[in-house]
């Protein structure tokens, strides 16, 4: 075949994308009816609660993806392949997505509940850091030229990043309980197992959406290489005849 | 050559290269100045407020002038073509990065040295106290050394200064709050021990960065 250095898999019909989308958008529906339907109204703060199931849902989904860039940035400065690189950026821009809903239907929460859209409660604040740190890692991409360097810089940011949450987690944790809000006092929420049932199904549902995102962007990013690759091609064939 | 007398090696160059113009630290300290004089008239500090907001000034005003040095150190290594010359030399990364660190650390030890002072006379907080100096040197060394790997980073794309606060600041907020915290718990009176969880926090926030960054710097100066 003449488009040999073209990978399969920009050409192909792709069977796993399409089962992966698929099977998103059936557990995105019943992740759906389960919160609307099949959960139980909350005592204290009523329907507003069924937003938990996306808010928290979406936060793994986000922390998830940020897990994969630290070890496709490990694996990347070891081994060196672009295939880590792609990895790595497609997590954080997927990521990015998610952490943005989180930080967006924390606040929509918080506004019937607290009576505010924000209050620096904890899992909140370090979404939000989470959330920058996301914005960093993208704006540190689209500032460097030259392929090879953007992908061992932003494997390196990605790793020492990945590192820091943990203790920023602590430190905003510690921060919040020392000067306890009034506004966080009416946290507590009555689990019920038709409820924590509703949770694994959105988060189910999520990281198979986080999974199908996650594909399509990384095929996006190898068509474009292949796309470079042809053009790379083409003007030295051009250059030769000239 | 030893592996410290290489990294006293790097220090020097730095402090004499900085001798010469004094750009770096003038800069930090006029920028530091400035930045209380802001803060002063942005908060009203006087009295109980100045007690209550004198940590969080302290290390807003440290972190910023840290940025302010941070690339600038960097970028004069990468203009004068110096860190080549380093790169070339039979040194090993990490003590590269250990003397850019150190050298790092000394620039922001002396704006520090003259901040506390400025504290006492501006706002009449007294922070020249030995706790208050633990407390800063754990905070510096951290954000000191994440700084100048983001820094090395920083300088390689096209925003450079511009880039160096993005990147550094999310990831410094664990230093940030546990410094504040801890100067702020010691500003009240209390005793190194009761803040002891805070300082816990910059210890292993050091060592955490600081073991990453060995491991990593060597990927950032490749080229």
């Amino acid at each position: 075949m003449s488009t040999s250095n073209v990978p399969d898999s920009t050409q192909d019909f792709d069977f796993l994308g399409l089962l992966l989308a698929g099977t998103s958008g059936i557990l995105i529906i019943v992740a759906l009816g389960m919160a609307f339907l099949y959960a139980p109204r909350e005592l204290t703060m009523g329907d507003v609660q069924r937003i938990f199931y996306f808010h928290v849902a979406s936060a793994w989904v986000g922390f998830f993806g940020f897990f994969i860039t630290f070890l496709a940035g490990i694996a990347y400065l070891i081994g060196g392949r672009r295939s880590w690189d792609i990895l790595g950026l497609s997590s954080v821009e997927v990521g990015l997505q998610f952490i943005t809903m989180t930080v967006v239907t924390g606040m929509l929460w918080a506004k019937p509940v607290w009576g505010t859209y924000w209050s620096w409660e904890p899992r909140l604040t370090i979404s939000a850091v989470q959330l920058l740190i996301y914005v960093a890692y993208s704006m540190l991409r689209a500032s460097i030229t030259s392929p090879e360097r953007q992908a061992r810089f932003s494997a390196v940011y990605g790793i020492v990043a990945f590192v820091t949450v943990p203790l920023s987690w602590f430190a905003i944790r510690w921060w919040r309980t020392i000067h306890p809000d009034i506004l966080t006092g009416g946290e507590a929420m009555a689990i019920t197992p038709r409820m924590v049932q509703t949770l694994v199904a959105s988060i189910a549902a999520f990281t198979v959406l986080y999974g199908t995102l996650l594909r399509q962007r990384m095929r996006l990013e190898r068509a474009s290489d292949a796309l470079t690759r042809l053009r790379l091609k083409m003007e030295r064939r051009s250059l030769l005849s000239s | 050559m030893s592996f410290v007398s290489k990294v006293l090696a790097i220090v020097c160059k730095d402090l004499s290269a900085e001798l010469h113009t004094k750009e770096v630290i003038s800069a930090m300290l006029v920028f530091s100045t400035l930045t209380l004089l802001i803060f002063s008239f942005a908060l009203d500090l006087r009295g109980a407020m100045a007690e209550a907001a004198a940590p969080g000034v302290l290390w807003t005003t440290i972190a910023f002038a840290g940025t302010l040095g941070l690339s600038r150190s960097m970028a004069r290594e990468e203009q004068s073509g110096c860190i080549d010359g380093l790169l070339l030399a039979p040194v090993d990364r990490t003590a590269i990065f250990f003397g850019k660190t150190l050298g790092n650390l000394v620039f922001m030890a002396l704006v520090e040295v003259a901040l506390l002072p400025l504290f006492s006379v501006f706002f009449d907080v007294p922070l020249v106290r030995p706790q208050v100096l633990l407390v800063l040197a754990l905070g510096t060394v951290g954000y000191g050394a994440v700084g100048t790997l983001l820094a090395a980073i920083a300088v390689n794309t096209r925003a450079r200064e511009v880039m160096l606060p993005v990147l550094l600041l999310p990831l410094a907020v664990p230093v940030l709050i546990a410094a504040v915290q801890a100067t702020s718990g010691l500003v009240e009176g209390a005793t190194l021990s009761e803040v002891g969880g805070w300082t816990r926090i910059l210890v292993v926030y050091d060592l955490v960065i600081v073991a990453v960054s060995l491991l990593t710097f060597g990927f950032v100066v490749e080229d």
